[in-house]
């Protein structure tokens, strides 16, 4: 066994590092670090930077503009770019769609729509579960039908994250009531300025507007807008959960926060002593700190068989379950670590140019509704519950 | 980075498997727990002639291994097998005396190598709970030999070893890590009364009373705490991969329970209540071997890192350990309850493990320490 990065990966993280320090704006960073809200052009522009490097959607393959990177690579860019306060890369278009077009899509839909995705022209948004389909996701009712050379989409869906910013939506629609309900599925393309599309935001936990639902009435798609065969988007769903599910024990965003955990338990001070040295306060933290290792090894074990062209299967749902807990474990500690100034929550100091002192530390502000905005890490991409499901049916033939 | 074993440590790791399928069923095991000394001398030596015990130690030690990785794979096989056999008390005392030894004393691991010669490190003592600095036996110089006078308590192995590596004090208070050094005594020598026991879980091990035993010098005067620390880091390591072995025949055999065990006209593995907890137990135990690649890892590293990640895999060792014992025997209902059936065993081991050089909370304040 060797556990050590390659010299090569050195290099690599430091290429990285390099990057970061030219590209992230301090602007940027800062806004990231203290749970501010980012603007669509934050995002925008940091999708232009890695664009401009080669680095948006790595993962591709090289002929659409992927950078050929090993696992580990992408590991190792995630890591840093989360400590040094990069915004996330927003995934929809590049790393939900785009492999789904990439290995189903005609030769025509990846000429058009790749390109697009990663210079921006399109945002793309998830039209996947509807208001009675969340985790039974095959039980969506949103029906397509077939007229001439268009379809007809009338229905809802859900949940649908930052589609008011969005340009366009995939969309699993219901094409066929025959068999089971996995079978009559397809996978549409749908334009969000036609005709009948129409947005409502919902407001989350933490009083922000980052889903919404989305309404079909009586919507106008071309036929040609239908990725792969019709009736077959189910396999075409799947796929794109497993990518969707690829990164998801999101190691650099947990470092981050654990990082920043331990920062403000340092800073902060009970009885006149750091709380980092309250027992109780610090064996939570170890607890999570020990976990965390254990992750990240487990992580890596399974990135390292990837490239080793392992598939990524039920340990992906390992990697959802345990990352999310720790991830909610760690805000909740750091909800708890500010104590009473837990509780002030000034809305508009999230926006750039709010400029009033701060009430505790500057960080204070986001603490709590990071905490409430983070319960749904256990509840999407696959409910925690559906993971265990799919662990005990693949691991334990149960 | 590469996690995968190299083929020699895999080819070891086989062979031990294979040779404790066919050599060591769980009825010998407990017939063997349950004779006089607690162990079988005939195994011990079989364990010698595949070379478990040179897989211990590294070649200027007389041994063809250890490293952090043969340590893991010899003893996640252990831990498979529920083996009573005092490889822990030969690993922490082979250890010490290979790093302090002077030739002299180094030459008798040749003989521990061959399964000649058993050996148990003498450290705990009746009030030092699992804190490594906490020694009250005291040495006094007896013209070119020492003298050591007090209590040693749940020595592994301690009963029927030749020779034991004793910890005492030759200055500084009972709790300081200065002032302690190491001394080699022969057990059968006078001034040594033992009282050997069988732990709840069926290892061998003894209360030594020391009253001016006779005893020679282990390294410098003074100085032992960085090897014991060292030493016990190393036993650590080895207790977690034990522990994990464990952990997964637990898991193996509550998995193919829930695929037989009939309840309500089904199968209780389609139970979602148990189908959910048994994801965690899977979860858990992918996080307990990852701790292990850890510490493993870590144990030629710089002292910091190595004892960090050693804290680190022991408290997941308690938490994760606790939770798998737990669940399997809950599962198993009335059965996991009966000492015929064998899952009931792995889950004492799997408890009791906590209680062997520093439990889950002493290495979380451990972990706390070491930044």
């Amino acid at each position: 066994m060797d556990l050590e990065f390659t010299a090569a990966e050195e290099e690599f993280r430091g290429e990285v590092r390099a990057f970061l320090a030219e590209k992230l704006s301090p602007r940027i960073a800062e806004k990231v670090k203290l749970g501010k809200r980012l603007t669509k052009k934050d995002m925008e522009d940091w999708h232009a930077a890695l664009n401009s490097r080669g680095w948006l959607a790595p993962h591709w393959p090289r002929e659409w503009g992927g950078a050929g990177w090993t696992a580990v690579q992408a590991h190792i860019f995630d890591v840093e770019s989360n400590a040094a306060g990069s915004p996330r890369i927003i995934p929809f278009g590049i790393n939900m769609l785009a492999p789904v077009l990439i290995k189903y899509g005609s030769e025509a839909q990846k000429k058009h729509y790749l390109p697009r995705i990663l210079d921006g022209s399109d945002w793309w948004c998830q039209g996947y579960s509807e208001p009675g389909s969340g985790s039974d996701l095959a039980s969506l009712r949103t029906k397509a039908e077939r007229q001439g050379d268009h379809y007809i989409v009338n229905g809802q869906k859900t949940w649908t994250t930052l589609g008011q910013y969005a340009d366009w939506i995939f969309c699993l629609v219901r094409t066929s009531s025959e068999g089971k309900p996995q079978e009559g599925i397809s996978f549409l393309l749908i334009d969000m300025k036609s005709p009948g599309v129409s947005l409502r935001p919902i407001i989350l936990l933490d009083g922000e507007h980052e889903v919404n639902e989305v309404f079909f009435d009586n919507v106008k798609v071309p036929a040609e807008n239908l990725v792969g065969e019709e009736n077959k988007g189910w396999t075409y769903a799947k796929y794109l959960l497993t990518h969707e599910r690829t990164n998801t024990a999101n190691m650099g965003n947990l470092s981050a926060a654990l990082q920043q955990l331990k920062r403000i338990a340092k800073e902060t001070k009970k009885g006149g002593k750091p709380l980092s040295a309250d027992p109780w306060f610090a064996g939570r933290m170890a607890k999570a700190e020990i976990d965390f290792e254990a992750l990240k090894t487990t992580n890596l074990r399974i990135l390292v068989e990837a490239d080793a062209g392992a598939a990524a299967g039920p340990e992906s749902s390992m990697l959802k379950v345990k990352g999310t807990i720790i991830r909610q474990e760690i805000n909740a500690l750091a909800r708890r670590a500010l104590g009473p100034l837990a509780l002030p929550f000034v809305s508009e100091a999230l926006d750039e140019g709010y400029n009033e002192a701060p009430i505790g530390p500057d960080y204070a502000n986001a603490l709590a509704s990071d905490y409430f905005n983070n319960r749904k890490l256990s509840i999407f991409a696959g409910s925690n519950e559906i993971q265990r499901g799919i662990i005990s049916k693949t691991k334990l033939g149960l | 980075m590469d996690f995968r074993l190299d083929d020699d440590r895999r080819m070891l790791g086989e062979t031990l498997d294979r040779f404790l399928k066919e050599n060591y069923p769980l009825e010998k095991r407990h017939a063997i727990a349950a004779s006089d000394e607690g162990f079988s001398r005939e195994m011990w030596g079989k364990f010698a002639e595949l070379g478990v015990i040179g897989a211990l130690f590294d070649e200027a030690a007389g041994g063809f291994g250890g490293q952090g990785d043969d340590l893991s794979v010899v003893f996640e096989a252990l831990g498979r097998a529920l083996v009573v056999e005092p490889f822990l008390p030969t690993l922490l005392a082979g250890t010490l005396i290979a790093e302090l030894g002077d030739d002299g004393q180094k030459a008798m691991l040749e003989g521990v190598i061959a399964g000649e010669t058993l050996i148990a490190f003498a450290h705990g003592e009746p009030q030092s709970r699992y804190e490594l600095e906490v020694v009250a036996t005291r040495a006094t110089r007896a013209g070119d030999a020492w003298e050591l006078t007090g209590e040693k308590s749940v020595v592994p192995g301690g009963g029927h070893a030749d020779w034991l590596v004793v910890s005492a004090r030759t200055s500084g208070n009972d709790d300081s890590p200065e002032g302690i050094s190491l001394f080699l005594v022969e057990a059968a020598g006078q001034g040594v009364t033992r009282r050997a026991y069988s732990t709840v879980d069926g290892y061998p091990a003894a209360e030594i009373s020391l009253a001016g035993a006779k005893a020679s010098l282990l390294g410098e005067v003074a100085a032992a705490f960085p090897a014991i620390e060292a030493a016990v880091a190393r036993g650590v390591t080895a207790l977690c991969a034990e522990c994990l072995g464990a952990m997964e025949v637990a898991k193996d055999m509550t998995v193919e329970y829930m695929h037989t065990r009939k309840q309500f006209g089904v199968i209780i593995g389609k139970f979602q209540a148990l189908q959910h907890r048994m994801a965690d137990v899977l979860i858990e135990i992918e996080m307990m071997r990852s701790a292990v690649i850890n510490a493993a890892g870590n144990l030629g590293a710089e002292r910091a890192s190595r004892e960090r990640f050693a804290s680190a895999a022991k408290n997941l060792a308690g938490r994760a350990g606790r939770q798998v014992a737990e669940e399997a025997i809950q599962i198993h209902g009335g059965m996991g309850m009966t000492w015929e059936y064998p899952v009931g065993h792995y889950a004492k081991r799997i408890v009791m493990i906590d209680h062997l050089l520093g439990d889950t909370d002493h290495h979380m304040e451990r972990f706390i320490a070491l930044g």
